[in-house]
């Protein structure tokens, strides 16, 4: 892990020297446009991570309306029944944290949901046996997808040991309210596989994920690398817990319990 | 050669002829599934592969038998094979051809396949399993065609096929366990994730494989002048017999583990497939439970195993066996229970079946071909052909076909 990340700072740095060097060349092979500028406000972490409140967000109807915010903005289709598509849900506790289930749990907890998403795992399963690099881990921790180089072959849905994926059956844009896309984000197309995203477009711009921002301080977001970062602070001072411990993934979503 | 697959009987035309129907119904259901997608078939959020998957992974047993035949020859020597070798060869070609087949059928972006090789990855398990089936084919292709040109013009078979040849009976091992860690390394899919999946599955591969190819056989002894030599087919229907009691065997330690240690992550999917699924699916369940015990108290009993009436029979109840183990059981079981302790059932629907329909009839066609010209070869040089008592000519002929042989 931190080898390939070393590695590819390196990398990353004689690629930079490089562009330092022969500025023209590139200009000259991107056919004359300007090489790619990162966004001076994007922000950057070293591995983003995301804290849940649960004892302030565990109503169907408060998660439910974060996934409404998080369907819009990605143009996430909505379809019925065993073939739908979601990247943000809620769920009981029984079925989010099956590990850590007790018959004597306090009732309370019991009856909350919790919301349920992508954990951006350190150790991604559905990274390790996708055969084109069409799901892919950046060098932030976020595992991000290509859908335009997926070629449908659902492995990565089987790997996934949280359920967090969805694929197209058919084509999305049916399901879509065409009127009312979010023009920013792109659609998909059918037999591609999707998910949470951690809101990259967001980062890149310095915003904050969609969800966080609409939760109502009910959840963090933030470097997890960076001690002095807000969801270290909350990890520090509350008892977390995080799904499914024992299949090694080490996922980036904590949940305050 | 290709010739010879095109002079024929006119019950010859006509079988091919009821293949071309099915593959073209068949394909109407994938043209449908061109147009709108994945969406006409029974998978799910939760059951992310079905009826295509699960047929590849038994077919590629099947790919893999073909070795069981091959290696006696040319590891041990044992010559008594030599004249089934090419068929067990062939059928491996079609067996690979189905694979693929139903790979391409089952992905969402079919036109992006290429993107495997564009961008190979190799801590995919996909990925090696492309390569290995790829070159499975290859192998098969290269020396089982080369072996029958020699054959025909009486030549010995060339001695570079020879590490070929080797390679290619190492090689039918890795493809079934490569495809076995295609589910063995997941993690939270507990009815795949032990390390006796890849030996279940070539035990499996080498009693289901072989059990075929000698049906296929004896269809093939009805209608063309081949014949199998008795001792080939006897110890045939004991690497059978004997793969069957270690499959089940295998398939006794995994309920053991299961249910001894009381993990109910690893009890859930047996549970769920032997007494909380839809009742046709239970019902199907111990259908194998119930056809395994059938048929190795068959095979194992040297009166039954060598009666040739009886044979066909106890080899399809063994092929219905281990296809309901292998090809459902163990992907339902793996999807079930889901990631959040919950069951989505699964069924393929009509239109899943009618395009498995045309990939195996593809095969079928594969398969005819073939044999056709295998077989004409054969009758051309004049080996193992029946003779008029019945027996090969491959036999030490004593003609007393009724009666079993005396060794069991
Ligand atoms: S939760 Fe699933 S999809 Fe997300 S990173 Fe982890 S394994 Fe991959
Ligand atoms: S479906 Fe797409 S993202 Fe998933 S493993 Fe296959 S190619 Fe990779
Ligand atoms: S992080 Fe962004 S993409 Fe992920 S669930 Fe929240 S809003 Fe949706």
């Amino acid at each position: 892990m931190k080898n390939s990340r070393r590695t590819f700072i390196k990398l990353a740095g004689i690629a930079a020297a490089g562009l330092a060097v022969a500025p023209k060349k590139v200009l000259a092979s991107s056919g004359g446009h300007s090489p790619v500028k990162v966004n001076a406000t994007a922000s950057h972490a070293k591995h983003w991570a995301m804290v849940i409140d649960t004892t302030k967000l565990h109503t169907a109807e408060a998660i439910d309306e974060l996934a409404k915010v998080c369907h819009h903005i990605h143009n996430v289709p909505s379809i019925e029944g065993k073939k739908e598509v979601k990247w943000l849900w809620h769920d009981t506790y029984g079925h989010s944290f099956p590990e850590q289930e007790n018959p004597h749990l306090a009732e309370e907890v019991h009856e909350r949901v919790f919301p349920l998403l992508c954990n951006h795992c350190e150790n991604p399963p559905c990274v390790r046996v996708c055969p084109t690099k069409a799901t892919f881990q950046r060098p932030d921790g976020i595992v991000a997808m290509d859908y335009h180089r997926c070629i449908g072959c659902r492995y990565c849905m089987a790997g996934c040991p949280y359920g967090s994926r969805s694929f197209n059956w058919g084509d999305p844009r049916l399901n879509l309210d065409m009127a009312n896309l979010n023009p920013e984000f792109p659609t998909r197309m059918r037999g591609v596989v999707e998910k949470c995203n951690f809101c990259v477009e967001r980062l890149a711009v310095g915003k904050q994920p969609a969800c966080v921002e609409a939760s109502n301080g009910a959840m963090f977001f933030g470097d997890l690398k960076d001690p002095d970062s807000e969801v270290r602070k909350v990890l520090r001072e509350k008892f977390t817990i995080r799904r499914k411990p024992s299949a090694g993934t080490e996922p980036s979503v904590y949940y305050i319990i | 050669m290709l010739e010879l697959a095109l002079k024929g009987s006119k019950r010859y035309y006509g079988w091919i002829a009821f293949l071309l129907v099915l593959i073209g119904i068949g394909s109407t259901a994938l043209v449908d599934q061109w147009i709108n997608g994945l969406t006409i078939t029974g998978m799910s959020r939760d059951v992310s592969w079905g009826f295509y998957i699960s047929q590849f992974t038994y077919l590629v047993g099947l790919a893999a038998s073909g070795v069981m035949i091959v290696l006696p020859n040319y590891f041990h020597s044992y010559k008594t094979n030599k004249h089934m070798v090419i068929f067990g060869e062939f059928m491996a070609i079609a067996a690979c051809i189905m694979c693929l087949l139903f790979i391409v059928v089952d992905i969402g972006q079919p036109t992006r396949m290429m993107n495997m090789i564009f961008h190979p990855t190799p801590n995919s398990i996909l990925f090696w399993d492309m390569i290995v089936l790829n070159g499975y084919l290859f192998l098969n292709l290269l020396v089982g065609w080369t072996c029958l040109q020699a054959d025909r013009q009486h030549l010995p078979h060339p001695q570079w096929l020879k590490p070929f040849i080797y390679i290619s009976i190492i090689w039918a091992f890795s493809i079934h366990t490569v495809t076995a860690f295609l589910y063995q390394g997941l993690p939270g899919r507990h009815y795949w994730l032990t390390a006796i999946l890849a030996a279940r599955f070539l035990a499996s591969a080498f009693c289901s494989g072989p059990a075929i190819l000698l049906l296929v056989m004896m269809i093939t002894e009805k209608f063309t002048s081949f014949k199998m030599a008795k001792n080939a087919i006897s110890t045939l229907v004991k690497i059978i017999a004997y793969a069957m009691c270690v499959n089940m065997f295998f398939f006794a330690l995994e309920i053991f583990t299961s249910f001894y240690s009381n993990i109910p992550g690893h009890m859930h999917p047996i549970l769920y497939l032997f007494e909380h699924a839809s009742s046709g699916l239970v019902t199907l369940m111990w259908t194998f439970i119930a056809f395994a015990a059938i048929s190795i108290t068959l095979l194992v009993t040297p009166r039954f195993r060598n009666n040739y009436k009886l044979l066909p029979w106890t080899l399809g109840i063994l092929i219905v066996a281990t296809w309901i183990d292998k090809g459902l059981g163990l992907l339902i079981g793996g999807f079930n229970p889901t990631p959040f302790e919950t069951i989505t059932s699964y069924w393929p629907t009509g239109k899943e079946l009618m395009v498995s329909m045309m990939v195996y009839a593809i095969g079928a066609l594969v398969v005819t071909v073939l044999f056709k010209i295998a077989t004409e070869v054969k009758a051309e040089v004049g080996h193992s052909q029946k003779l008029d008592c019945g027996c090969s000519s491959e036999d030490t002929c004593e003609c007393a076909p009724e009666e079993a042989p005396a060794e069991a």
